[in-house]
């Protein structure tokens, strides 16, 4: 770790933690918003009804006014990889290559020329047309979603590849083992029916502050009942892909799991903390230290989450630094030496090709070619870096408390949902202003939940970009720090620039309500 | 022919028509001109393609740098 600039590697990731973490305040909004907005739209295909036409116009409105801002703030990204992580861009290329280009495409053609039906096309193409573009804008801008989930799928369970030496990258071997990873499936899952529960809450809350100011009170109910119901659903599949989620995790990244749960020491039986305030965290010198100040826990759960079965063992982070034999698990140190053995063998195999020595080329070589060898060292390779275990533990509090935020926020939005439905059903919610207020202030919540979601993606699979394979400090390109911090600072202006433009601009269309405006 | 002459009209009268759309329009073109003009040709110029000329050349850098980190 003493080879590496530790100011420049900080200031990489919270340059990319910065653009991501922007980039997703526009894009949950546009996977949901355009399913809620097909819905609306069929009902008014279905029924003739005006009043849905205007619904779905207003709420189409919304959705414009954050693609637009949106849009292409994610290109950033695709910036920084080759500028930043070059070393990291080079090593996944071929992999990252087909998903990202397909993403390209279908952005394109799908989601830009349906768009411009959705928005240009009213009255002039036929009804049906109209709402079939509104279907394949929403299904266009989730499968979007699709690719770039299933490449950051990869990093966190990279399958489906083959090491080439000679090119130092990876190279798809089967692009469907890629596709239907089971880290992509259900991450992809997960992120959109998360994101659609964002989109409920930011229309319901926008409709509530309709019904608090007594305006517009048809519209905003008819919009409450769409919005309520879609996310109630969405919240109960969103249950199943993140059960279905954690369960892989902890097969993938046993290291996330257990620091997800504040999980020092493995047990069977292992309960789920429900609710939690860390302490300090033990230490090598005083490995029994208490790490919780207080904690509600759910006996068994954990192990049911992580294996279906309660009396299952659960690895702590201990067990996974330190190893356990009668659990099979090898120790970080174990991995340290086998990734040593791989990067030594890369070494050997580059001073080889340099000497121009066959017999030895084709000696190392065939290591590379060796699936034994490869699952027993190379899959170890990342670990090569690290003299010290506990270097490759991740912010455990971080991890910890994103995940708790993530999943109390996603059972109060789902008791919201229920409770809102409830007083529509009654017909009593306009009077319900306590309720209208809550359901207002609920909407940064979404947003909160929603990127507590992605740091514990991210910053619980620190400190490797790819799994197992290369640590972030490696995947940095050599560059000057200082342009890095430059960097970060434009970005955030520009970023907050654009969030205040589509706060302003929102916050204006809503006022003016949908009997006006447009797009 | 006319079914292209269709298209034209469609995204013609759709973009003359726009209300909020021309502001949006505008929004969109200053931060595209920002990240491709200025962000991409000043501050991120691809590492890899701007420092070495072949593919062989980046291979043995990014080799260089997995096994004798600097």
């Amino acid at each position: 770790m003493e080879n590496f600039d530790l100011t420049l590697i900080d200031w990489s990731r919270a340059q990319f933690a910065l653009t991501a973490l922007y980039h997703w305040l526009f894009v949950p909004l546009t996977l949901g918003i355009t399913f809620i907005l097909a819905i609306m739209e069929t009902i008014y295909y279905k029924t003739g009804d005006p009043e849905w036409k205007k619904i779905t116009k207003f709420w189409m409105t919304l959705f414009g006014i954050n693609f637009a801002i949106g849009v292409a703030t994610g290109i950033i990204l695709e910036f920084e990889f080759g500028t930043n992580w070059s070393n990291y861009s080079w090593f996944v290329g071929d992999i990252f290559g087909a998903p990202l280009a397909i993403e390209g495409i279908m952005a394109f053609f799908m989601e830009s020329t349906f768009i411009a039906i959705m928005f240009f096309g009213w009255n002039k193409v036929s009804k049906g047309f109209h709402l079939t573009a509104t279907w394949l804008t929403a299904i266009g801008s989730n499968l979007s979603a699709l690719w770039i989930l299933v490449a950051n799928g990869w990093m966190q369970n990279p399958v489906g590849m083959q090491f080439n030496p000679d090119t130092a990258r990876n190279e798809m071997v089967d692009f469907f083992e890629v596709l239907f990873n089971p880290a992509a499936v259900n991450k992809f899952l997960h992120t959109i029916f998360s994101s659609y529960i964002l989109a409920a809450i930011f229309v319901v809350g926008i409709s509530a502050w309709f019904l608090l100011k007594k305006k517009e009170i048809l519209f905003a109910k008819r919009s409450i009942v769409v919005a309520a119901i879609f996310g109630l659903i969405f919240s109960v599949m969103t249950i199943f892909t993140g059960d279905e989620s954690a369960r892989e995790i902890s097969k993938s990244q046993p290291m996330k799991f257990a620091s997800m749960e504040g999980l020092y020491h493995g047990t069977t039986n292992a309960p789920l903390v429900a609710f939690g305030i860390l302490k300090d965290a033990p230490t090598i010198e005083n490995p029994e230290k208490k790490d919780f100040a207080f904690k509600v826990e759910i006996p068994g759960m954990l192990s049911y989450m992580a294996n279906l079965k309660f009396d299952s063992f659960v690895p702590g982070i201990y067990d996974l630094v330190h190893g356990n034999v009668d659990q099979g698990i090898i120790s970080y140190s174990e991995k340290i030496n086998r990734g040593l053995v791989a990067r030594n063998t890369l070494s050997e195999y580059k001073l080889a090709l340099k000497g121009n020595d066959a017999v030895l080329i084709d000696s190392l070589r065939s290591n590379f070619e060796n699936k034994e060898w490869m699952e027993g060292y190379f899959n170890y390779f990342g670990y090569s870096y690290f003299s010290n275990p506990h270097d490759i533990i991740p912010n455990v509090p971080i991890t910890f408390y994103s995940f708790h935020i993530m999943v109390i926020l996603g059972g109060y939005f789902m008791a919201l949902f229920i409770i809102v439905l409830f007083f529509v059903m009654k017909d009593t919610l306009a009077g319900k202003r306590w309720l209208l207020w809550i359901a207002l202030w609920t909407m940064p919540l979404g947003y909160l939940a929603s990127e507590s979601g992605w740091i514990i993606a991210e910053m619980g699979r620190q400190p490797w970009v790819i799994q197992d394979l290369m640590p972030t400090m490696t995947a940095v390109s050599n560059i000057d720090s200082n342009s890095v911090i430059i960097t970060f600072w434009l970005f955030f202006a520009v970023f907050t620039a654009l969030l205040i433009a589509e706060i302003k601009i929102m916050l204006k269309q809503i006022k003016i309500g949908p009997n006006e405006g447009g797009h | 022919m006319s079914i292209f002459k269709s298209i034209f009209n469609f995204y013609y009268s759709g973009f003359r028509e726009m209300k909020l759309g021309k502001q949006l329009w505008i929004i969109i073109l200053i931060k595209l001109f920002f990240m491709f003009a200025i962000l991409k040709l000043f501050f991120f110029p691809n590492f890899l393609k701007s420092n070495f000329h072949s593919d062989k050349e980046r291979a043995e850098y990014v080799t260089e740098q997995l096994t004798n980190p600097k």
